[in-house]
């Protein structure tokens, strides 16, 4: 599904070229749970946004689903995040003036959804995140868990294939998180492919694949449960 | 993404960010209010003064004594000297067709008195058609007799402002008062109404022409005042006039002929130039609106770039991000520019309540121009800044830098 081939991302610091991926090859089959780890700066965020098509390679390649898609213009890559990719940021991303509802709503109006099919499906996936009654909720009306949850609710709204999660319970408390945690990989085993970034031990040996990334290459690929 | 929804998203961000919102709206409809306020107020000078000359009387040529180069404008004050109009070159011009009345005008200051109390005095000296060549109106009495322009006579005419210093609630008429070293009966008082140019026709004292010259001691006339029978009459009117007198004065154009067209004309002038002037203190107001404007939409758009890199990431292009940002500047311009169109037109309608005689009314090139300049400078800087962030990388843009 995911099929990268000597991916590198150079950034220029000042005069300084910054290797954050250097010469990565990584195949993930659909359906995987996959955590990602790795000291700070390490380019585990790097990578993730490379496959979230947040970012492009500086060389190499990368084929998503088949598709070559490393040298597509922006507009083609914010169509395929659009249909395939979801997001979950550690910081929740959510747009403070919008409800819940209408943050869910928001991938769905992007993608110029009739609005009462809109109704129906953030309706169908508030409840089966146990959000229905936060529904009218400012982000600022809600805990923690409630507002990652609705983040995990937008980014799975738009049935995509394929969620990235950037340390997702690294803002939240313990039962939150474990919450979270348990969303996530409920989702997985009903077919989702999950990429988790984290730093959290405990959470990367729930994976069946972890990857542990220093210096912008992947010195370990364990799968099995840890 | 539908029209309905980029509608409905942009509203939810100009009500989420109020303050942001007000500023942008109260900037935008100071410029243009301002803008429209005082070009209504340089238009609505221009069009009472041109107004103020028509009501001069219809048809008018005034004929002055010395030559100027130029139309319209006050006399010479230096340069060759000039032959004096007299009486008979003002008799001369009636035998003229396309004339339809003269008046002869001679003017001087004398000290006016009435049982002890005195005022100096504007005396203006002319005869009988005055009245109907000024449009004036009688408050009190008759005007001077129609009589021969030669004959001098102890009646006068009391500009409305004399008869109340000099009478008081007493009545004026038939009473005798000394103007200088002569003594005059009172025939007549003015209404209160004729007021133009130079003089104002409530400080004056009328005797006849005779009079006034006897008075002064002096044959000449301060100008003639000549009203042609038909407006397409005063070009060949101005001419008839110009040679009569050149005839009468050995050969030379020693007379300056102004029509009413040219006095109004360069006032219109001198007017349209003050309002440009306004104008431009107007447009200087609006640019500093626009800076307001572009400082907020920048704050405003980059407070913003994490909203953007989430949309981004959500999977909107560049285009339709811009898109919604050209329609939230859109909508906030348009919204302040009407705002500030009512405030304006308002402010402009207030003054004229006040001061009834100053037409007020916006021009509508002041209109159009404060309209086109918020709404472009709002939408350019809306969408500028807007830009910029849509371009950056979705991660960047997520980080909020």
């Amino acid at each position: 599904m995911i099929c990268l081939r000597s991916a590198c991302r150079d950034y220029l610091m000042g005069t300084q070229t910054v290797h954050a991926l250097d010469g990565v090859d990584l195949d993930v089959e659909a359906g995987e749970y996959v955590a990602i780890t790795g000291p700070s700066g390490s380019g585990k965020s790097t990578l993730l946004h490379i496959i979230g098509l947040l970012d492009r390679l500086s060389q190499g390649s990368y084929e998503l689903d088949g598709d070559d898609v490393t040298h597509l213009s922006d507009d083609e890559l914010a169509l395929v995040r659009c249909e395939t990719i979801g997001f979950v940021f550690q910081f929740f991303h959510l747009v403070p003036r919008l409800s819940a509802a209408a943050n869910v709503e928001l991938p769905l109006i992007l993608g110029g959804i009739a609005a009462g099919e809109r109704e129906e499906r953030v309706q169908a996936v508030l409840q089966s995140f146990g959000l229905a009654d936060r529904a009218d909720h400012r982000p600022d009306q809600l805990s923690g868990g409630q507002r990652q949850r609705v983040a995990i609710a937008r980014a799975m709204v738009t049935k995509p294939a394929i969620l990235l999660a950037d340390e997702p319970t690294g803002n939240l408390d313990r039962s939150s998180g474990k919450e979270v945690i348990h969303i996530l990989e409920t989702l997985n085993s009903d077919g989702l492919t999950l990429l988790v970034v984290t730093h959290d031990p405990e959470l990367s040996a729930r994976a069946n694949r972890r990857l542990h990334i220093v210096d912008g290459a992947i010195t370990k690929d364990e799968r099995g449960a840890g | 993404m539908r029209s309905l929804d980029i509608l409905r998203y942009t509203t939810s961000s100009i009500v989420g960010y109020r303050a942001r919102s007000l500023l942008l709206l109260f900037a935008m409809a100071i410029g243009v209010a301002s803008v429209i306020l005082l070009t209504s107020l340089g238009e609505g000078a221009r069009r009472y003064v041109t107004g103020e000359f028509s009501a001069l009387g219809t048809h008018l040529l005034i004929i002055l004594p010395g030559r100027s180069e130029t139309t319209g404008g006050a006399p010479p004050l230096l340069g060759e000297t000039p032959r004096d109009l007299n009486l008979d070159d003002a008799l001369s011009l009636e035998r003229i067709r396309q004339i339809r009345r003269i008046a002869p005008i001679a003017v001087g200051s004398a000290p006016v008195s009435w049982q002890g109390r005195e005022r100096e005095s504007m005396v203006l000296g002319t005869t009988a058609d005055f009245l109907a060549l000024r449009q004036l109106r009688m408050a009190q009495g008759r005007f001077l007799p129609a009589m021969d322009p030669h004959r001098s006579a102890p009646i006068c005419i009391l500009g409305s402002r004399v008869r109340k210093e000099l009478f008081g609630s007493q009545s004026a008429l038939g009473q005798w008062l000394r103007i200088g070293d002569r003594r005059f009966r009172v025939v007549g008082t003015l209404g209160s109404e004729g007021r133009s140019i130079g003089v104002d026709l409530q400080d004056v004292v009328i005797v006849p022409v005779a009079s006034a010259q006897a008075l002064f001691d002096t044959p000449s006339l301060f100008r003639i005042l000549a009203e042609a029978r038909t407006a397409a009459d005063i070009p060949t009117a101005k001419a008839a006039v110009a040679r009569a007198i050149r005839d009468r004065h050995e050969g030379e154009d020693d007379v300056t002929v102004i029509t009413q067209d040219a006095v109004i004309a360069t006032f219109n002038r001198i007017f349209r130039a003050l309002t440009l002037t306004v104008a431009g203190i107007a447009a200087i107001s609006l640019a500093v609106a626009g800076i307001l404007i572009m400082n907020v939409m920048l704050v405003a758009v980059s407070q913003r770039t994490a909203e953007i890199g989430l949309l981004k990431a959500l999977g909107a292009t560049q285009h339709r991000i811009l898109l919604l940002f050209l329609t939230e500047a859109g909508l906030l311009s348009l919204a302040g520019a009407t705002i500030g169109l009512g405030l304006g037109s308002g402010a402009a309608w207030m003054v004229g309540e006040f001061y009834p005689a100053l037409p007020m009314t916006p021009p509508s090139w002041a209109v159009f121009a404060a309209l086109g300049t918020a709404l472009s400078i709002g939408l350019v800087f809306g969408v500028l800044p807007a830009r910029r962030a849509a371009a950056l990388d979705p991660v960047i843009a997520l980080a909020g830098r």
